[in-house]
């Protein structure tokens, strides 16, 4: 085992990258775990980042990413490729284990592993998924060319992948479930001006058909609880995302809904040096902007706690 | 040995459907997130494993060969003995994940 260090960070999306070059600039020399498939978080299986403020003309979202770690880097920080894949932050020293198996210590740790996508739920989803059924427009609209298809969802993460996934397919339903969507106006908008998209409103997905791939879906109207089948051979799920906090249950205080309780605007979790921001701990922005803000104000906690060490 | 091999169209009979070895085929894009992420993972087993070739195929490139196999989503790490698939890995896993899966080829 190595010596303690002074503070480690465990996500690399747009929370721990701040975190990570607040951090390094404070001459903290944090130890990154950016994650062994997911670095870079959500923001890496999106395309243009057209509200990130500062990118005028937008950003591509693997891009900003790789933007903020080379940020993070060139004032110290040190970055390993890997998951956590067990905590022990009770204590004035913590301990994270690493995909590798090893152990790493330090007495602060900014918790920012943000969030996984959601499932329907549904019996054949697992079964099928990679066979019609994904989660990543950007990786996989490209086998859906001039086929039918569907995305189900209604908010911004729906309407850009229903929008993205026009250059491919020949039609786009997006099924939500109420009659009106959630996402932001100009989003909105793209979507219901685009001719290639139809909104299936007040519907929800209630089983999925075919047997080595998907064939089709069936819708349930939420009114009137009528069903009808829907041939489709593409669907996206975007119907939101859960806090990544498996690892933390037990140890750092969660709410009902497994996001790290914090006392906002803090970054302060119930174990002191402990830290929590990003998506993990957000119920109601979930934005690359916010996550950033958080990420900051955790490394100026933990910069803080850890002065505080020393009288 | 080694080095993960560049397969396409033209050559994934010879290479792949007739080796005498296994073949991990990663059928990837530059598009994709997540294909960058595992594709470092690949090129590490590749390096440490004889007993097994690890091959990657550009699906832009080479749709043909992604389309007879079916494959709607990327990554998709088809493992081929003997010229069939006889194990389909989908989505990008951490190296234990992948090692795990592909045991029993390695």
């Amino acid at each position: 085992m190595s010596d303690v260090r002074a503070v480690i960070i465990i996500g690399s999306g747009p929370a721990g990258s701040t975190a990570a070059v607040y951090a390094a600039r404070a001459q903290l020399e944090p130890l990154v775990f950016e994650g062994a498939v997911t670095a870079g978080g959500a923001l890496m299986n999106t395309t243009d980042v057209e509200n990130f403020p500062g990118f005028a003309e937008g950003i591509m979202g693997p891009q900003l990413m790789e933007n903020m770690r080379a940020q993070a880097v060139r004032f110290g920080a040190e970055i390993i490729t890997d998951d956590i894949v067990s905590v022990e932050l009770e204590g004035a020293v913590k301990t994270v284990t690493d995909g590798s198996g090893n152990t790493h210590q330090a007495h602060a740790v900014i918790l920012a592993t943000g969030s996984g996508y959601r499932e329907l739920g549904l019996d054949n989803e697992k079964r099928l998924s990679g066979h019609g059924v994904s989660w990543c427009a950007t990786c996989d609209g490209f086998f859906f060319r001039d086929q039918d298809i569907a995305v189900v969802g209604g908010g911004d993460s729906a309407l850009e992948e229903a929008t993205f996934l026009t250059r491919f397919a020949r039609s786009v339903t997006l099924i939500h479930r109420r009659d009106q969507l959630r996402g932001s106006k100009i989003m909105q908008q793209r979507a219901l001006d685009n001719d290639k998209i139809t909104i299936a409103w007040n519907s929800q997905v209630v089983d999925l058909l075919g047997d080595k791939k998907l064939s089709g879906i069936v819708l349930q109207d939420t009114v009137t609880g009528e069903q009808r089948e829907l041939s489709v051979t593409g669907l996206f799920i975007a119907i939101g995302h859960d806090p990544r906090s498996e690892l933390l249950k037990g140890q750092v205080t969660l709410d009902d809904e497994g996001y790290v309780v914090v006392d906002a605007p803090g970054t302060r979790t119930n174990l002191t040096g402990v830290f929590a921001c990003g998506d993990l701990v957000d119920h109601t922005y979930r934005q690359a902007v916010t996550a950033a803000g958080t990420g900051c104000a955790a490394a100026l906690d933990a910069e803080r706690y850890l002065a505080s060490l020393e009288h | 040995m080694g080095a993960t091999k560049i397969v396409t169209d033209a050559s994934f009979a010879d290479d792949v459907l007739m080796s005498d070895k296994p073949v991990v085929v990663d059928f990837w894009a530059e598009w994709c997130g997540p294909c960058k992420m595992v594709a470092p993972i690949l090129e590490e087993i590749a390096a440490e494993n004889d007993g097994v070739v690890i091959a990657k195929l550009n699906v832009d490139e080479n749709p043909q060969t992604a389309a007879s196999f079916g494959i709607t989503s990327i990554p998709t790490m088809n493992v081929y003995q003997g010229g069939q698939v006889v194990k389909t890995i989908i989505g990008a896993k951490p190296k234990a994940a992948l090692l795990a899966d592909l045991a029993p080829y390695l």
